[in-house]
């Protein structure tokens, strides 16, 4: 797996940020990534896409992304350009969703309770290493399963099954 | 060691003759759903897998059921999506608008899902299924899309809670109030990636809308699934339904469960759920001070006919209040009409109330009555998220039928015995 090590700067957010939140609902009748990252978390913060720059990372609490499937929410942070998020607990759509789409997600307890906002941070993501640069502080990420690895090293699972099919054959 | 009926499932569709959780399984699906939302990302990118074909033409359903009848251009440019694929592929199981409605209410109805199944669904609702004994999960487009081209998806197994209800309900109480109270004592992570087996006399006994209603809010809680096991009452529900065979798993005695929980029924109260969280439960008498502007009857959690008839029973004779619009959707076409021979929706419109066509509409903020700033409504519905009805700074709280149906009345959140019922 090439050496995945991915640099920014934080916004912060709280608990149970949901797909509604994320994406609202009324800009689903588009699936055009660029559109939907017009709208990113506008359910909490109206301007947000105007306040981020590419490579900026989200931070949250748990249950991040609970709600809907629509996988227009990592879709639409994804092409908002940031490049990860890091939280306590992920819901399991969001989960399986961001990793089939090629979004690398962590959770991390300690980075989640202890990063602020606009604090640098550095994700060692082949060691599980979290580098707070602001604060000179070191947290632990949970392992992300070697399934899951295949699939980021893959493109996503779309590029995964299509590898897959063309053995079958 | 004895495994749950999930484990069963789980292990049967992958070809094992165990399965633990934790373990990474690749299992062959029955069925996979898509809408209108979540179907133009899963057609997109099945195109990028390059199959030549889909993995089977009768296992893959499409209800374009949240935007439509279309709501505008771009809504009318995504179905159409659905239904020129559906053609291309010769995908039996395409629901068009007149032919169809909420997916979730559809797909049991027409005994399209069956007991022992292994469903995916992009929409994270496919949960409901598990009402009939088969195991059901939300996922996302590129899921689907992937299942598409090979029948077959990647899972985790989940860990499995048991809740235990036993004891009398109270009057008007029904299975939305017993799941609202769940998740208010778990939280909306209480279940997170596990699976979540609902048991004892008091489902047992429970008819299978309100079974329905129960295993579509698992999600609610971050369940992975909701599962009743099979029994009559399911065995009379599908048999003149199914459009395949079924089979009927049980959980083994000796199974594990990392958590059990019980509820003694007479003790749970008509129970609604505040702005902005599902678990954010109280009891719907303590709230005779909220002032409604909107109430909707329906969705995939509480649109069907008998929900309907609840409701009905609690506004025949009487007139929405003044200050109050109200929203009754039938979830399928067969529910509506059903509805209409039944005379409930003469009752409805008497008493004041719109009745639509079937869609998921306003439960999602869609169409169909959205809110403005600074509103507020009472829904059968399932979330209630900051915005999930309109604007941001309005709210929405959850309730059973006879519940949102005495709200009508009142102009306020109220019981159906402050009505004299």
């Amino acid at each position: 797996m090439r050496k995945m090590l991915i640099k920014g700067k934080v916004w912060r957010f709280g608990n149970n940020i949901d797909t509604d939140i994320i994406i609202p609902a009324k800009y689903l009748n588009t699936s055009d990534p660029k559109e939907l990252a017009m709208h990113v978390m506008e359910g909490v913060d109206s301007n947000f896409y105007q306040k981020i720059k590419t490579g900026d990372i989200i931070v949250a609490g748990k249950n991040f992304g609970c709600g809907s499937s629509r996988e227009h929410a990592p879709i639409a942070i994804k092409a908002s350009g940031i490049q990860t998020v890091i939280a306590k607990s992920f819901a399991r759509i969001f989960y399986r969703n961001a990793f089939n789409i090629g979004l690398p997600i962590f959770e991390s307890s300690e980075a989640s309770e202890k990063i602020k906002e606009n604090d640098e941070i550095e994700i060692d993501a082949d060691k599980g290493i979290i580098r707070n640069l602001t604060r000179k502080e070191i947290y632990k990420a949970n392992p992300i399963p070697k399934f899951m690895q295949e699939l980021i090293k893959a493109g996503g699972l779309v590029e995964w099954t299509r590898k897959r099919l063309k053995k079958k054959r | 060691m004895g495994m749950t009926i999930t484990e069963k499932i789980l292990a049967v569709h992958s070809g094992r003759k165990e399965v633990s959780p934790g373990e990474l399984i690749n299992a062959k699906v029955d069925l996979i759903l898509a809408n209108d939302i979540t179907a133009p990302i899963a057609i997109k990118e099945f195109k990028k897998i390059g199959a030549r074909d889909v993995f089977d033409k009768e296992r893959i359903v499409f209800v374009p059921d949240h935007f439509t009848p279309a709501k505008d251009i771009k809504a009318a440019e995504q179905c159409k999506m659905l239904r020129d694929f559906s053609k291309e592929y010769q995908i039996s199981n395409y629901f068009e608008v007149g032919r169809a409605g909420i997916e979730h209410v559809l797909l049991p109805e027409e005994g399209i899902v069956v007991p022992g199944d292994l469903v995916i669904g992009a929409d994270s609702h496919t949960c409901t299924y598990g009402a009939l004994g088969a195991f059901a999960t939300g996922v996302g487009s590129t899921d689907v899309a992937s299942a598409m081209a090979t029948g077959e998806c990647w899972f985790k197994v989940p860990e499995s809670m048991k809740f235990i209800y036993y004891g009398k309900v109270n009057k008007w109480v029904g299975g939305k109030d017993l799941i609202l109270f769940t998740i208010g004592d778990i939280g909306v992570d209480g279940a997170l990636y596990r699976a979540m087996e609902f048991d004892g006399e008091t489902i047992r006994g429970l008819s299978m809308h309100g079974r329905l209603t129960i295993c579509n809010m698992a999600i609610e809680a971050g369940g992975k699934n909701g599962i009743i096991i099979p029994d009559q009452i399911t065995e009379s529900y599908v048999k003149e339904r199914a459009k395949r065979k079924y089979t009927f798993y049980s959980s083994n005695k000796d199974a594990n469960y990392v958590d059990i929980r019980e509820y003694d029924c007479s003790k749970i109260p008509l129970t609604v759920s505040c702005p902005h969280l599902p678990s954010n439960i109280r009891p719907a008498a303590e709230l005779f001070e909220v002032s409604i502007d909107q109430v909707v009857i329906g969705s995939c959690t509480n649109g069907h006919l008998e929900d309907l008839k609840e409701a009905a029973k609690v506004i025949k004779g009487r007139k929405v209040n003044p200050n109050v619009r109200m929203i009754v959707i039938p979830a399928t076409q067969k529910i509506y009409r059903e509805a209409m021979k039944k005379g409930l929706l003469d009752i409805f419109i008497e008493a004041e109330a719109v009745v639509s066509t079937p869609t998921c509409g306003p439960c999602l903020g869609g169409h169909m009555g959205i809110l403005s700033k600074g509103e507020r409504a009472i829904a059968t519905t399932n979330r209630n998220f900051i915005g999930r009805m309109g604007h941001t700074e309005s709210e929405v709280y959850l309730s059973n039928p006879a519940v949102a149906a005495a709200s009508a009345v009142l102009g306020r959140i109220g019981t159906p015995e402050e009505l004299g019922l």
